[in-house]
């Protein structure tokens, strides 16, 4: 019932509402109504429903003249911008004219907070059109990207692909086998932590002291920057490695593995898991476990056996998410794993490239400095299979949040 | 199972016992690993970064810096300021699409509105580092000269010495980051926006308030403790941020200038720039920027995480 007034209010926000009457002194409000007819007193003081279109085409008319006269060469999105702005000011002074101050002040924030709607627009749209016009050509011209590594990829590889127009050397498969390498050991290391520490929150901790601790810190991890998590691995290791190999420089340079990135990528991925997790396991409802004690099963039984399979379609999202999040993270790879132009499928030993470091190398370092062109080709292929990945984890995640969520039928 | 013997039911019962145990220590173990990780993080960078610290011991390596202080306050002026910068710009839009989201967009569609918004958090760092230094710097080009030729009055536009043709400034890396942000804050403000209880806003709409009015009168007050706080966590997450900065600013010394290239630095930059090749000395200055910058962001966090209880405590008391 309330929803139904509510929807009704919303959906029609000049129409149904009475004009703010109680403001007017009560004789302007007789005159007029016995000098006007029914169909006058309905729509006195409403503007016209035409108006936006005057004052839409109005101002796009201005801004164009402005444009083309005021500044050297014709911008679109300067013309965007001062149409955005005309039309608002526009809309205003007219509605202040034919409505009143309450209406006009209204409609202006209406039109503001619909502006910033497609503000926001404008970044995503064009991130995600230079990123696929820039790949895909790339990608679909040179399948070979995909299988291929930098290995044996030298400038003048580079100078001839971009002044003789000789095919694409190199690939991104090295990127690729060691995000995946990375990610995955990364995700060993924080589920079971991340799973067992929401286990305890929710079901053993009863808000004491320790449980509340970890909460507090949970929240404290999950502002640490990223870099930071990348310097906190490698200084811990670099410790480890001191105290029990040597100080030797071979010794400190056997720190920038594959696993060292892995630990710094736990940092920033276990308070997200415990996060989600938590929040799952607090909507299982009691009722059920208490189902479960009353029968005599015992408490690790219960949750192993009605907590989780209940929670699972959450947490196995929230987990999913969370591998989405470090898959695309590169600061805390380029501080702990090195730069390699090989394929390295060990973890634990020699320098590893993840997908994200080698979009940045190659746009930073290109590997001809004199002729960045294949570089920057590369790099925008390999951040379209990093978006294509990070994204089909998030649409995964989505998934299987929907059609695996517990029935709830009787 | 009427048949089994006492002796192997009474087995099945220890073993379930003894699985409790275990399980409860596992749980335990691992709420007890963050506690110990976060102690170890501080630890770690504390005793790595000692040798920068300490004035006796700093090297050469940071420029002309003479100690680590007069090395690492630029950085921090920077981060801070381009932070700030990101801020002033998301914050008004990304209240904007809250609230489009929350009051005024169509019902069917604001829930996929809300994914569209969520999709600019899933984009990888890397990817919005690359848009800005090789899409974004370009076209803010001709904006900088206009803002230095009509407002260059003002410290901010001076284009001490020269007005940059990369586009590469401090300015552009603040409008990356302010995208990188909106979505945090976005999610945060929306989620509160929905919790305004709706009868006040009937209460407001029934007192002929108009729209905005009725926002301004039920939804901001509601709101205004849970929207500085998602400003502060965006504020954090913007401190550290890495590759936006890192990619597009060609960075320098600290100065006023937005439309400068060659200028400002930020701690996150600096160490992503510098750390895969340093070692000694060096590595132990920027993990002493780290440290710093771990520091303000514990700070920032720290106070968003008690604006949000300190209301909830509030709110408590009143109702």
């Amino acid at each position: 019932m309330t929803s139904q007034i509510r929807s009704r209010a919303k959906s029609n926000p000049q129409g149904s509402q009475q004009d703010p009457d109680g403001r007017k002194k009560p004789e302007d409000m007789t005159t007029q109504t016995h000098k006007k007819s029914r169909l006058d007193s309905l729509t006195a003081n409403r503007k016209p429903t035409w108006t936006w279109m005057a004052a839409a085409a109005g101002s796009a008319i201005l801004a164009l003249l402005i444009t083309l006269l005021a500044f050297e060469s014709f911008s679109v999105v300067g013309f965007a911008i001062l149409a955005g702005i005309f039309y608002v000011v526009s809309m205003y002074v007219i509605s202040r004219m034919l409505e009143d101050r309450l209406k006009a002040t209204d409609e202006f924030w209406r039109h503001l907070v619909w502006t910033s709607f497609f503000i926001a627009l404008v970044p995503l749209i064009s991130v995600l059109w230079s990123v696929i016009s820039q790949g895909l050509p790339t990608l679909l011209a040179n399948p070979g990207l995909l299988t291929a590594d930098m290995g044996g990829v030298v400038g003048s590889d580079d100078i001839a692909t971009q002044s003789e127009g000789e095919p694409l050397q190199g690939g991104i498969l090295h990127g690729l086998v060691g995000t995946l390498m990375i990610t995955l050991l990364a995700s060993v290391i924080s589920i079971p932590v991340g799973l067992f520490a929401s286990i305890y929150l929710t079901e053993y901790g009863n808000r004491n002291m320790f449980s509340r601790g970890i909460r507090f810190f949970v929240d404290v991890m999950t502002g640490i920057p990223s870099i930071v998590a990348g310097l906190f691995a490698f200084a811990g290791l670099t410790l480890f490695v001191e105290l029990t190999i040597g100080t030797s420089p071979q010794a400190l340079q056997s720190v920038k593995t594959g696993v060292t990135a892995a630990i710094a990528l736990s940092v920033l991925m276990i308070p997200v898991v415990v996060r989600s997790t938590e929040e799952m396991l607090q909507v299982v409802s009691n009722e059920l476990r208490e189902a479960s004690y009353a029968l005599g099963v015992r408490k690790w039984r219960t949750i192993m056996k009605v907590v989780l399979p209940t929670a699972m379609s959450g947490i196995a999202s929230g987990i999913t998410l969370a591998i989405a999040r470090v898959a695309g993270e590169t600061a805390p790879i380029l501080v702990t794993a090195g730069y390699v132009a090989t394929t390295n499928w060990n973890p634990f030993s020699e320098w590893m490239t993840a997908l994200p470091v080698f979009i940045y190398r190659q746009l930073i370092n290109p590997t001809a400095p004199a002729a960045g062109d294949p570089s920057t080709a590369r790099a925008w292929a390999g951040a379209l299979v990093l978006i294509v990945i990070v994204m089909g984890l998030n649409l995964g995640a989505r998934a299987i949040a929907k059609y695996f969520a517990p029935k709830t039928g009787k | 199972m009427t048949s089994t013997s006492p002796r192997t039911k009474n087995t099945a019962r220890t073993t379930s016992a003894v699985g409790d145990k275990v399980f409860f220590g596992l749980s335990w173990t691992g709420g007890a690993i963050i506690l110990v990780v976060l102690a170890f993080v501080a630890a770690f960078l504390l005793i790595r970064s000692l040798p920068a610290i300490m004035p006796e011991t700093f090297g050469p390596g940071a420029g002309e810096a003479i100690d680590f202080w007069s090395y690492v306050w630029p950085l921090m002026a920077g981060t801070v300021l381009v932070s700030v910068i990101a801020l002033l710009l998301a914050t008004p839009v990304a209240i904007g699409i809250s609230l489009f989201i929350s009051h005024y967009a169509p019902r069917r569609f604001a829930n996929s509105i809300g994914y569209l918004i969520d999709l600019l958090a899933a984009i990888p760092s890397v990817v919005y580092g690359a848009w800005g230094m090789l899409v974004l710097a370009p076209a803010m080009v001709p904006i900088y000269h206009w803002l230095h030729n009509n407002l260059g009055f003002i410290p901010l536009f001076a284009g001490d010495p020269s007005v940059t043709n990369t586009g590469r400034t401090i300015l552009t890396s603040g409008v990356v980051l302010a995208v990188m942000v909106l979505p945090i804050m976005t999610a945060l403000c929306r989620e509160i926006f929905l919790q305004v209880p709706h009868l006040q806003e009937e209460a407001a709409l029934g007192l002929g308030a108009t729209r905005w009015e009725m926002i301004k009168m039920t939804v901001f007050p509601f709101a205004r403790a849970g929207v500085i706080s998602s400003i502060m966590l965006a504020l954090g997450r913007a401190l550290g941020e890495t590759m936006a900065v890192t990619m597009v600013l060609s960075a320098g010394g600290f100065s006023w200038s937005l439309v400068t290239s060659g200028a400002n630095g930020t701690i996150p930059a600096e160490i992503a720039l510098n750390f895969p090749e340093a070692f000694g000395q060096r590595q132990s200055e920027l993990i002493a920027a780290g440290l710093m910058l771990f520091v303000i962001t514990l700070i920032v966090n720290v106070i968003a995480r008690a604006i949000v209880n300190s209301h909830a405590k509030k709110a408590e008391g009143l109702s």
